[in-house]
């Protein structure tokens, strides 16, 4: 039987009203990468958060090395060899992309001295064996989700390590730095690092992991070989029952046009039109960087459009500001949770219905009852896993969080829904449920837009299909007639078979 | 990584949670405690007024000093509006316009203030500390200007009585000032929890760009709060003045760090969108205490500085070893 590097026994761990890790284990196998499934909320960031010190275990045993240990925190774990990218980017955007990698480690002369040349040299070749094509001296806002990302990756490569933890590290990333995250994977199993890999997207799992092991409400499930497994097998443990047809489409009733995009132009939008209709769900698919979440943002009003019109129901509405949006029915679910979407901060309540607090108050006052009443209809609705409403929406896990950023959505009661990236970094059972309930609002009459980087999520779910490529709509298909060939074609620009919808 | 208090531990009342969140009403009580054995004298109804009403104006500048804390800014002008609209009161008394009307326009006159810094914030996109900086300085010196340096006496006329009512007054034996000032923290109690600009503001301070792509003006969020934050620094203007009857060019001078002292003291982050408006009641009791225990206690003033920044310190370490 191989040895483990890193062995996790029996980890108990409590929050204030959640159980969050009941008996949780954990192998790591050096030179193998061991796979940590489980539902959103199912304990995998908790467990990760438990080896490396930031939080301390109630009970259980972890042995590195063959030695029983408990690491203090991040410091104290990383010195032990034990690195960490975590779900959430812990990054400073304004300082440069090496500053950030070397942040607390930088190498100083004998004076304290930053000694930059050597710090640049030595990020640009961690960031070049990832293949980012950046500057380390570039700020890090300049770059996309995705390549901060990469940055973050970097910095766990960064250290001198023996395990490497990657808490769905593909979450924002394009197909093809998945490919680079892949191949820098391939040659650290082959270095004999252990790696844990925790994702949602079970098509990786196939494709990078050795091992699996399944989590479920914090309980250890099983451990297995990747070989002896297939995908309805793996859901089957992960959600504890079998899971029927992935996409529930149901058909539109073919309604009229809600929304009418005309000749937009914006800082890197450039002549983009389509329509929406009633009942319609309208998939927007592309590469990363193609324009799609700055199209969205123009049309709600929170970047500055250039020239175009965007008409709702036959007016033309042209917002200026989000609440223009949002009073004229149009809502819109940002991509980037931490960043744009919710106040980390606050309640899961008082996040839910921020958006909707006109509707939710008499006057300027405040009807918490009514407030309470329709959060917790969603909570239930969206199956959120949280002790109460009165939790603090930080503490959720990623994909609970999700739920609730969509939810504030809907809350709105929104004649158009659009949503960027909606089932990012959620777990396959919670994807259909939120599919479902995309689709009960559809049947309501409701038009969504669903922009996702995911095709087989817009090709499962949309009625028809528009493609983006440098700011422009370069494909626009039925559903009926798009594939995943048609779809890669149009997103890299070769727009030779955009069919007229 | 981030890790965040449950906020639901305000509900299990006398718990451990409950108690780490009231340790700053917990080191007031001891502190009370401490100091009515020390002198007896102390913890007396006399002197216990005494206390609340020489706190009333810090607290009301600290009432106004939560909301822009919550919102992630500062406000470091309250003291120069103090004086300004202080000054400004007197002299329209002295004119013998009606101690109403007085009033009513010098609190205008702070909001309006409060608003200027707030529009300089939001649509010139200052940040909050060289604005109000500016303001501090500007209106010390517009202060200085006014008044020719020299204090501004109300006169002896009935409307100066009347005046002075705000300052030295008693309504059920309770001091007139120690009345506003649980009319304000009322107030403010009310805007943050029971009204939408209340929410806003926790989650400006918690997520500016979220809170924009919430669909919420957030320009208006943020002069909304330093124009309140301005007419409370008026209030306590007319408060000094109508005490001393008369204003002060330099008065307020250095308040505005007592006031974010007592705000922090209370548990209200710098950083912005979490901490509670009683927090800040308590934390300005707090130093009202301290300074009154010190005088008591005949403590050299040069050494009760150095008392007073070591007991924020010890607050301060306190509250950041919970989190
Ligand atoms: N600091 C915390 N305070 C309170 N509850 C917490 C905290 N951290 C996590 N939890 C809870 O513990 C449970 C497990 O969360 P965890 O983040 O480990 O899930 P996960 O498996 O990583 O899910 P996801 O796939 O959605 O990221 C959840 O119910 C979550 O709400
Ligand atoms: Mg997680």
């Amino acid at each position: 039987m191989k040895q483990p590097i890193l062995q996790l026994t029996n980890i108990h761990k409590s929050f204030p009203g959640v159980k969050a890790l009941d008996g949780a284990c954990l192998n790591v196998y050096p030179g193998q990468v061991m796979a940590l499934l489980g539902e959103n909320g199912a304990g995998k960031s908790t467990l990760m958060k438990v080896i490396t010190g930031i939080y301390s275990l109630d009970e259980g045993d972890i042995r590195y090395q063959d030695k029983p240990v408990r690491f203090n925190g991040p410091r104290d774990s990383q010195q032990a060899g034990i690195s960490i990218i975590h779900q959430e980017l812990n990054l400073l955007p304004e300082l440069t992309i090496a500053e950030n990698i070397f942040l607390g480690r930088e190498n100083t002369n004998i004076f304290g001295a930053i000694n930059w040349s050597v710090m640049f040299e030595q990020a640009d070749k961690l960031l070049k064996r990832l293949k980012v094509k950046h500057k380390s001296s570039t700020q890090l806002s300049e770059l996309s989700l995705g390549e901060q990302q990469m940055v973050e990756i970097a910095k766990a490569l960064s250290f001198k390590s023996k395990v490497i933890i990657m808490d769905e590290p593909t979450d924002a990333l394009t197909d093809s730095e998945v490919e680079s995250l892949f191949d820098v994977i391939n040659e650290l199993r082959d270095e004999g690092y252990g790696i844990v890999y925790i994702s949602h997207r079970l098509k990786e799992i196939f494709e990078i992991c050795d091992d699996i092991t399944v989590l479920r409400d914090g309980k250890f499930i099983a451990e297995k070989p990747v070989s002896s497994m297939d995908e309805d097998k793996l859901i089957e443990l992960m959600v504890g029952r079998r899971l029927d047809e992935q996409y529930p489409r149901i058909e539109s009733t073919h309604g009229t046009v809600c929304l009418e995009v005309k000749e937009l132009y914006a800082k890197a939008t450039h002549g983009v039109s389509f329509t929406l209709n009633h009942g319609e769900i309208l998939g927007i698919s592309g590469l990363m960087g193609a324009g799609r979440t700055e199209l969205m943002k123009v049309i709600y009003g929170a970047l500055a459009r250039e020239s175009g019109d965007i008409i709702l129901n036959g007016q033309i509405i042209n917002p200026r500001n989000s609440q223009q949006a949002l009073a004229s029915g149009i809502a819109y679910i940002s991509e980037d949770r931490k960043g744009d979407g919710l106040v980390l901060g606050l309640s899961v309540k008082d996040n839910m219905s921020l958006c909707a607090l006109k509707d939710l108050s008499t006057g300027w006052q405040l009807d918490h009852k009514a407030e309470a009443t329709s959060v917790t209809d969603f909570i239930r609705l969206f199956n959120i896993k949280t002790p109460s409403m009165d939790q603090i929406i930080g503490n959720l896990s990623g994909g609970n969080q999700q739920k609730v950023a969509i939810a504030k959505g809907l809350m709105t009661k929104p004649k158009v829904l659009i949503l960027d990236e909606p089932t990012r970094g959620v777990d396959v059972g919670a994807k259909k449920e939120i599919y479902q309930l995309i689709n009960k609002f559809k049947a309501e009459g409701m038009s969504i837009i669903l922009v996702s980087s995911e095709m087989p999520e817009v090709l499962g779910m949309s009625d028809r299909i528009l493609v983006m490529h440098q700011g422009q709509i370069s494909g626009q298909f039925n559903v009926k007639e798009a594939d995943q060939e048609k779809l890669m074609a149009c997103a890299v620009g070769k727009n030779n078979n955009g069919v007229a919808a | 990584m981030t890790n965040f208090e449950s906020s639901q531990s305000s509900r299990h009342f006398l718990s451990k949670a409950w108690f780490i969140e009231q340790k700053s009403l917990i080191a007031l009580i001891v502190l009370i405690a401490v100091v009515s054995v020390l002198n007896e004298y102390f913890f007396t109804i006399d002197n216990l007024l005494n206390i609340l009403r020489q706190t009333s104006v810090i607290a009301i500048l600290a009432a106004g000093m939560t909301l822009v804390i919550l919102t992630a800014g500062i406000d470091l002008s309250v003291g120069s509006i103090l004086a300004l609209c202080g000054a400004f009161a007197a002299s329209m008394i002295s004119l013998e316009i009606p101690a109403v009307i007085a009033v009513l326009v010098a609190l205008l006159g702070g909001a309006i203030l409060g608003s200027i810094t707030g529009l300089v914030i939001a649509k010139g996109k200052v940040q909050a500390f060289i604005a109000t900086l500016v303001m501090m300085t500007l209106l010390r010196g517009v202060t200085m200007v006014y008044t020719d340096g020299r204090p501004i006496s109300t006169g002896f006329t009935d409307i100066a009585d009347h005046f002075a009512w705000f300052g030295t007054g008693y309504m059920f034996g309770i001091p007139v000032p120690v009345w506003l000032m649980i009319f304000v923290f009322a107030t403010i109690w009310y805007l943050l929890n029971h009204t939408r600009f209340g929410r806003y503001v926790y989650a400006l301070g918690g997520n500016e760009s979220a809170t924009k792509l919430s669909g919420i003006n957030v320009d208006r969020i943020k002069i909304g709060v330093y124009s309140i934050c301005g007419l409370l620094s008026a209030l306590a203007g007319i408060i000094i003045t109508s005490r001393l009857s008369s204003a002060q060019p330099t008065a307020g001078m250095g308040y505005e760090l007592d006031a974010i002292a007592a705000v922090v003291v209370g548990g209200t982050s710098l950083a912005g969108g979490r901490g509670y408006i009683m927090g800040t009641l308590i934390g300005a009791l707090i130093i009202g205490v301290l300074n009154n225990a010190l005088n008591l206690l005949d403590v050299s003033s040069y050494f009760q500085m150095i008392v007073k920044a070591a007991v924020i310190l010890l607050a301060v370490l306190v509250d950041n070893k919970n989190k």
